[in-house]
């Protein structure tokens, strides 16, 4: 498992107004890559072309090419509906269906696409899912109780694990701690440090710190200027961004010092 | 005097306007007294007026399909064969309404483009305010006609099915037509309350279903549904009421006989609302006392369904 | 790092075809194929049916729709798969459905239209019934205009005072038993069939005056039985938009309750109220049933008095020309004619005031909203 992807000269659009503008980077397989910037910068705009999901909003719409390994996701035979279950993404709030079990939430997304799982194939996948998410031994005595009943940190690790039973290669995750507090955050970043030994995992955050301590790369978004859309001002191995940023504007956003 | 003019405007406005404030809360809560006065003097006066003619009857009420009240003495009514109409027009009505009701509702919020949705909505809101004397008008004079043909291949087809039996009444003043302008008629409520609820469907859920790969009808089927059942039931449930005493549709398309009849495709069959407006001009000795209890009858059914409706969208709330 | 030999590692656990990525290339119809199959299949279905000698519209709808569906299913399922063509189908089944609710209304606003424009004119609309016998082509609307118009204004006069009062009270001032109560029986009452509504004017009447009385009035109360409630939960709902904030800084001047709800809170809401009530009012002005029972169904003269005699109204006189239809010869083609007229005459006021309703709550309600 596991896919790199890469974008060259993407463009993002709602209705007339330009959002995102001529990004271009390479996510490596296996690796954390984080996008830090201010709010409105274009990140979680940008996060959700990767997987299409930005489709769901009607004026919304994509210039360029984003490939996954050889094939370009935007191609014009590829179903976004692919695209989504081989690139998974996880929400800033977790969002497990109100009306099902934890047990049904894990297993939502492996059902769609075989429906004659049978009863222990499901329990497999659920335990494995779960356990992945370091869920398993906090519900394994509650799977068909509801999910909305968890705590938000173990709804989010649900949440993971529902993201992770269907398999996909990569994993975005849209700012999924900033609903959290600290010690539910910490065991999600625990999480993700194990995920990337079998995912390409995008997050995208607000916090520096965690961006510091859980990934490889780290992209800087920021805007040119007001009502300017967002641009990818520079990326590399998160050491060096922190550390010896390029860019003047990185180097502010760091250490604190923005405008 | 202007001592103790200037001394007390402080007191005198605050007298006043407690008086202003008294008066004002009295009338709003006398008015809403009012209210529970009027329904409480809809289920007496009818309990009172049916009570004439309930105790002279010579049959039992309930299970006695005749109607024989327009008369000074011995009068022998019962609602046996009413009640059936009713309920069987409504049950049709809302068997052929529900499921393009919330085929509509999903069209409006999942399928149709945005200037069109709301264009949509207004015509379902239009459709709700269109008067039943003019669905009534409509289905006798141009629908019962256009239907004929389609009753013969449902006769020629499915006549094994008892519902189906023939011989087609040659009007086609059936049950089945009027159960079907009763859908036509309950298709708004039951759209706009499932359109309600499905926009209320968090976009999160919506989004995380599409994110583990759901085609849109799987995330209709995985976030939307489920969330939106006990709406679309409550919805479903208020248009039964509807269904269940709407008059001039009826008493307009059926051609009535009191019996109870299954068969869907011939003439006969009434409804309760239907037989007192057919009735009432006509009435004489118990038959008006005869026609309230019948009413009553109605009011109870309704009731019934309505509050049933209330409960479970009531408790819809408490889960979200 | 760019070549991915490492995976047999952990590719175990569900290595197959969807592992390479060449599963995003599902196959896909062309974004233009389904228009052109429901064109292509409108065009055989018609074909077919004109050659058999068999078109009707509807049949052609019907199949049309049912071998689009059919087709559009197996070809989806040929080339996309299982999963999509399921989501095809019921795409068109969705669709399908928008038309069938579109049908029935088009053909009746377009029949009524149609018919009521044979009659529909100066004429009809400013004489009465009276002294016209079943066989004369003559006769109008003009009484059952003047008796709508005043049972619905009576009904108005008694309902929106009562409703909007027992709205302020539900939501400036009502708490605990009471409040609770008039909740649920609104709610009850909102389920009132009209029919019941007219027979419990008929009861109180029978009661008051003896058997046998009707009046516009009566008409009127049955009406607002059946208009109160709606009266008092649209205004509930729009006295509920309006922001506390503004209640507090008109209590913080120093202003009374009373005057703040009269100053403040209903202007704040009266687009909202008045839509609501114009709402309520085109659905109660349709009301057939009630007034048959309370307003009698004979009445062919001009009555503007509510207190006294029978009172003709659109609505009844509608349903009075339906039953005359099976009169024998040009009588039933006249009752025929009027009934439509007098049903387009009904449309258009009811559309009319639900226009209006709209107008007022587009024009007024943003800038008072929030």
């Amino acid at each position: 498992m596991a896919k790199r992807i890469d974008v060259s000269g993407l463009h993002v659009y709602y209705g007339d107004f330009l959002a995102v503008e001529d990004v271009s980077m390479t996510i490596e397989p296996r690796s954390v890559t984080a996008f830090i910037g201010s709010s409105g910068c274009g990140k979680s705009t940008f996060l959700r072309t990767l997987n299409r999901m930005h489709e769901v909003n009607p004026n919304a719409r994509v210039e360029g090419k984003v490939m996954l390994d050889d094939l370009d996701i935007y191609g014009p035979d590829v179903d976004p509906v692919a695209v989504r279950r081989e690139i998974g993404m996880v929400f800033q709030r977790a969002n497990p269906f109100p009306t099902m079990s934890i047990y049904d939430n894990v297993i939502a997304g492996a059902k769609l696409n075989n429906q004659r799982l049978s009863k222990r194939e499901a329990d497999e996948i659920v335990e494995r899912s779960l356990r992945g998410a370091n869920l398993w031994e906090e519900v394994k005595d509650r799977l068909h109780k509801p999910g909305a009943g968890l705590s938000g940190g173990q709804q989010q690790r649900l949440c993971i694990a529902r993201a992770t039973a269907v398999e996909p290669e990569v994993l975005l995750m849209d700012e999924p701690c900033s609903a959290l507090d600290p010690i539910s955050t910490l065991a999600i970043e625990d999480l993700i440090a194990n995920l990337k030994e079998n995912y390409t995992i995008v997050i995208v955050t607000h916090n520096m710190q965690q961006a510091a301590r859980v990934s490889d790369r780290t992209a800087f978004f920021n805007l040119a200027g007001t009502g300017k859309p967002g641009r990818l001002i520079e990326m590399g191995d998160t050491n060096r961004i922190f550390t010896k940023p390029e860019k003047k504007e990185t180097e502010n956003y760091i250490t604190g010092r923005f405008g | 005097m202007t001592t103790t003019d200037s001394s007390t405007p402080a007191r005198v406005p605050t007298g006043r306007r407690r008086i202003g404030d008294v008066i004002f809360a009295n009338t709003a809560s006398g008015a809403g007294a009012l209210i529970l006065l009027i329904l409480a003097g809809v289920a007496a006066f009818l309990i009172i007026q049916s009570m004439d003619s309930l105790r002279a009857n010579t049959v039992n009420f309930f299970t006695t399909t005749d109607w024989n009240a327009s008369t000074r003495e011995d009068p022998a009514f019962g609602v046996a064969a009413l009640a059936f109409g009713t309920v069987l027009a409504a049950t049709i009505a809302l068997l052929l309404a529900t499921p393009v009701a919330i085929g509509i509702a999903l069209f409006i919020v999942y399928y149709a483009p945005r200037r069109v949705a709301a264009l949509l909505g207004y015509i379902v809101d239009l459709l709700a305010a269109i008067p039943s004397v003019v669905y009534g008008l409509w289905g006798v004079v141009f629908l019962v006609g256009q239907l004929r043909p389609f009753y013969d291949a449902l006769e020629n087809y499915l006549g094994w099915i008892p519902l189906f039996a023939g011989p087609v009444s040659a009007t086609g003043r059936t049950m089945l037509s009027a159960g079907l302008v009763l859908a036509v008629m309950i298709l708004p409520i039951i759209t706009a309350m499932s359109r309600d609820v499905f926009h209320q469907v968090p976009q999160a859920n919506r989004e995380a279903a599409l994110a583990l790969g759901a085609t849109r009808w799987e995330m209709i089927r995985m976030a939307v549904l489920p969330f939106g059942r006990p709406g679309v039931i409550g919805g479903a449930m208020l248009g039964l009421g509807r269904a269940l005493g709407e008059t001039m549709a009826v008493a307009m398309i059926l051609s009535p006989s009191l019996v109870i009849s299954p068969f869907l495709l011939q003439s006969g069959n009434q409804t309760i609302a239907a037989h007192i407006a057919l009735q009432y001009p006509e009435a004489t000795g118990y038959g008006v006392s005869a026609l309230i209890a019948a009413g009553l009858v109605l009011f109870a059914i309704t009731l019934a369904v309505n509050m049933g409706a209330r409960f479970i969208v009531a408790r819809r709330k408490e889960f979200s | 790092m760019t070549t991915t030999t490492t995976t047999p590692s952990t590719g175990s656990s569900g290595d197959g075809p969807r592992l390479s990525s060449s599963s995003l290339l599902t196959g896909s119809l062309p974004r233009s194929f389904a228009p052109l199959l429901l064109a292509g299949t409108a065009v055989v279905v018609g074909g077919a049916l004109f050659a058999l000698g068999l078109f009707h519209l509807v049949s052609f709808a019907v199949l049309t729709a049912g071998v689009y569906l059919i087709a559009i299913t197996v070809a989806s399922r040929a080339v996309e798969g299982g999963r999509k063509a399921k989501d095809r189908l019921v795409t068109g089944v969705v669709y399908c459905c928008f038309g069938l609710a579109m049908a029935p209304l088009i053909s009746l606003l377009w029949t009524v239209l149609v018919n009521g424009l044979k009659r529909f004119d100066g004429y009809f609309l400013t004489v009465s019934m009276n002294g016209v016998i079943p066989s004369m082509d003559a006769g109008g609307v003009y009484h059952a205009i003047v008796g709508t118009l005043v049972i619905t204004g009576v009904a108005a006069l008694i309902s929106i005072p009562i409703g909007l009062l027992a709205a302020i009270y539900l939501v400036e001032y009502g708490k605990g038993r009471l409040k609770q109560a008039i909740t649920f029986f609104v709610d009850v009452m909102t389920g009132i069939p009209s029919i019941v509504a007219g027979l419990f004017v008929v009861a109180l009447w029978i009661m008051i005056f003896g058997p046998g009385n009707t009046s516009g009035l009566a008409g009127a109360i049955s009406l607002s039985v059946l208009m109160i409630p709606v009266v008092v939960r649209s205004s509930e709902e729009m006295l509920r938009l309006v922001p506390n904030e503004l209640r507090e800084a008109s209590y913080a001047l120093g202003v009374p309750k009373w005057l703040t709800i009269v100053k403040v809170v209903l202007p704040t809401a009266i687009a909202g109220i008045t839509t609501g009530i114009m709402l309520a009012l085109a659905r109660v002005i349709g009301e057939t049933a009630p007034l048959i029972l309370t307003a009698g169904i004979a009445s062919t003269r001009i009555n503007a008095n509510p207190f006294e005699g029978q009172m003709m109204s659109l609505p009844v006189f509608i349903y009075q020309q339906v039953r005359a239809m099976g009169s024998s010869g040009d009588a039933g083609i006249y009752a025929e004619e009027r009934a439509w007229a007098a049903a387009l005459t009904l449309i258009l006021i009811v559309m009319l005031l639900f226009f209006a309703a709209r107008l007022i709550s587009r024009l007024f309600a943003p800038k008072l909203g929030r």
